[in-house]
């Protein structure tokens, strides 16, 4: 009960567009527990981000619209507090750092300018005194010679730099829950590998919780302790990192695992998962995942499937596993 | 390269050279910005003039040779000599003076009316871009409403209702002139609030007043640089043609407009009268709407150089 930090249930996105109603998520079911590191991997277009953005209650309203479910943080329900409340929270309890670590900083202010701005708004503190919190974060996510980077401007520092000030920024509160949405993407593979490693750092001395949100399965395995699969607006599996890698049920975790090209095979074509993405704007009923599934029978087509418990924590949605 | 040393060691003064320090990059980026304007002809030409109205306007109390309000009926309409450059009016007032001493007044109506449209206009276009919705539509169908009416007209109806004053002459023009800046500041707000910073400052549990002030403002600040560049030439223009019609400033003072509005009676006979406030309205206005033209060009990165 207590190990829960967040509790996400049946929780329903939907976007109201010109095109029709866009269900981007549809009855999801996920915690976080305190301390872990849980990873959120799924194709583009799937409801990653609109997830990670519900809980903080971003979902730009209109069009979109949290139609339905609850956001339990340490028990309270998010999705009911007064606007001033859920300002407190952000920042302080949950924060978030995001894919473009380019224009995640405004290009007008020095950087040194800005991290101040963020820590005197939480923290009542002299200008002075936020320099030198300043400074402190920097070296924390390594930024060798901190003070000359507080006088630059954001064009001036490289992506990985910026993402890192980006990190330092959002953990300067240590908050108790970071959510990580895609955050080394636009970053080149030895860059991400460092901000990889610092943010895990970090995150793991604090015992703070992490969403981290990738469609990267190398590094899901490498970071979380958890994962969870998502397919069209639902969650399709959630397990254990080496029970997910080790043995994954669904068929689309599967497919997904299939698809990870290997040193070790010499392979003409990379693997696929036949078909597309459905729309989600008339997804198919039933399972959503039985147009593209090998083994869809009947019931796929007609009835959503329940939750089964494979293996200790391992929780799989398909009426394939008995 | 960005080097945050400063350059050269004689500068005397520690807080200068820290200033240099903290805003090397902005420093390098102004003198840059500079260079270009040194370079933009009509730049050169529209500061030369401003420069040149601030001096005279400053300086009038000294340089101008006679009491711009002293009347002397025995040199009633003089046409202009060495003793009075621009001739005398009607009542033997040193034209030359009171056009000196004119600057003064058209110039700090250009800046008072910029300073309160531009204001206004700044927060109320933040505002409604940022926050968008019903209340976007509440504030831009209002401000449609004053840009429907030609300004000169409803500055003019505006300056009426509130009576003939100096005060309610700047009060009607500024008014007139929020629009202007609201459209837009509102147009840059709307493509600032989508930017992934304002989100980031979001999730930092930033407010919405905190973000348009630190965020959505700052970003729009170099159109509204420019905008307001280019309404001082307008503000002169239409408060003197509200002074010419008697709505702005009262006699004596000595405003262009004003002194038109009596010159014209006498055009005829004594071209002097209205023909030098009338030149310096001209160049005063010419001088800022190129400055703000080629400040536009100089400071747009898309289509400098």
């Amino acid at each position: 009960m207590d190990t829960d930090l967040l509790r996400i249930q049946d929780l329903s996105v939907r976007f109201f567009t010109y095109q029709g109603v866009v269900r981007a998520l549809e009855g999801v079911w996920l915690s976080v527990r305190r301390g872990e590191i849980l990873g959120l991997v799924g194709e583009t277009g799937c409801g990653k981000s609109v997830l990670a953005r519900s809980i903080l209650r971003l979902i730009a309203d209109p069009p979109g619209k949290i139609s339905g479910g609850r956001i339990l943080f340490k028990g309270r329900d998010l999705l009911a507090l007064p606007m001033k409340e859920m300002r407190r929270i952000r920042g302080n309890d949950i924060s978030m750092i995001f894919q473009e670590p380019m224009t995640s900083l405004n290009p007008v202010f020095t950087v040194g300018n800005q991290m101040e701005e963020v820590v005197r708004l939480h923290q009542k503190v002299s200008r002075k005194a936020a320099r030198r919190i300043c400074v402190e974060m920097l070296t924390q996510v390594r930024m060798p010679d901190a003070e000359a980077v507080l006088r630059k401007y954001p064009h001036e520092l490289s992506g990985g730099m910026r993402q890192r000030v980006m990190i330092a920024l959002e953990l300067s509160c240590r908050p108790d829950l970071l959510i990580a949405d895609e955050p080394t993407t636009a970053l080149d593979v030895t860059v991400q590998a460092q901000v990889l490693h610092i943010l895990s750092d970090l995150t793991r001395a604090r015992e703070t919780s992490v969403l981290f949100i990738t469609h990267d399965l190398g590094v899901v395995a490498h970071l979380c302790d958890r994962v969870a699969v998502m397919y069209a607006g639902k969650i399709v599996e959630t397990a254990p990192v080496e029970a997910l890698f080790q043995s994954p049920r669904h068929p689309y975790t599967r497919g997904l695992l299939a698809a990870v090209p290997s040193l070790d095979e010499d392979r003409e074509f990379l693997a696929s998962i036949p078909g597309v993405v459905p729309g989600l704007i008339d997804p198919p009923g039933g399972c959503r995942f039985h147009p593209r599934c090998d083994g869809a029978g009947e019931p796929c087509r007609r009835m959503e499937p329940a939750g089964v418990e494979v293996g200790e924590d391992h929780w799989v949605f398909c009426h394939g596993i008995r | 390269m960005p080097s945050s040393t400063p350059r050269s060691g004689i500068d005397p003064m520690e807080w200068w050279r820290r200033f240099q320090e903290e805003h090397a990059w902005q420093l390098r980026e102004f003198v840059f910005t500079l260079g270009l304007l040194r370079r933009n002809p009509s730049a050169v030409a529209g500061s030369c003039i401003i420069a040149a109205m601030v001096f005279l306007a400053l300086a009038a109390p000294w340089i101008a040779p006679h009491d711009p309000i002293r009347i002397s009926l025995s040199e009633r309409l003089s046409s202009p000599s060495w003793h009075h450059l621009f001739g005398t009016d009607e009542l033997g007032r040193d034209i030359f003076s009171r056009v000196l001493f004119g600057a003064r007044i058209s110039l700090r109506i250009g800046l008072l009316v910029v300073g309160i449209a531009g204001g206004l206009g700044t927060v109320l276009g933040a505002v409604a871009g940022y926050v968008g919705g019903k209340l976007d539509d509440a504030i831009m169908r209002c401000l449609d409403i004053v840009l429907s009416f030609p300004s000169l007209v409803l500055a003019m109806a505006l300056a009426a209702a509130l009576g003939p004053s100096l005060r309610n002459a700047i009060m009607a023009v500024a008014f007139v002139m929020i629009p202007k800046f609201a459209r837009l500041v509102r147009g840059e707000a709307l493509a600032v609030r989508e930017k992934p910073f304002i989100a980031a400052a979001k999730v930092s549990g930033a407010g919405h007043g905190w973000i348009i002030l630190h965020h959505v403002i700052p970003n729009c600040l170099s159109s509204v640089i420019v905008l307001g560049t280019l309404v001082v030439g307008e503000t002169i223009l239409i408060a003197s043609s509200l002074s010419f019609i008697g709505l702005g400033a009262q006699p004596p003072t000595p405003e262009w407009g004003a002194m038109i509005s009596v010159g014209r009676k006498f055009l005829m006979d004594q071209w002097w009268y209205a023909t030098f406030p009338g030149c310096f309205i001209l160049v005063t206005v010419i001088g800022f709407n190129i400055f703000g033209d080629a400040l536009r060009d100089v400071l747009d990165p898309r289509i400098r150089r």
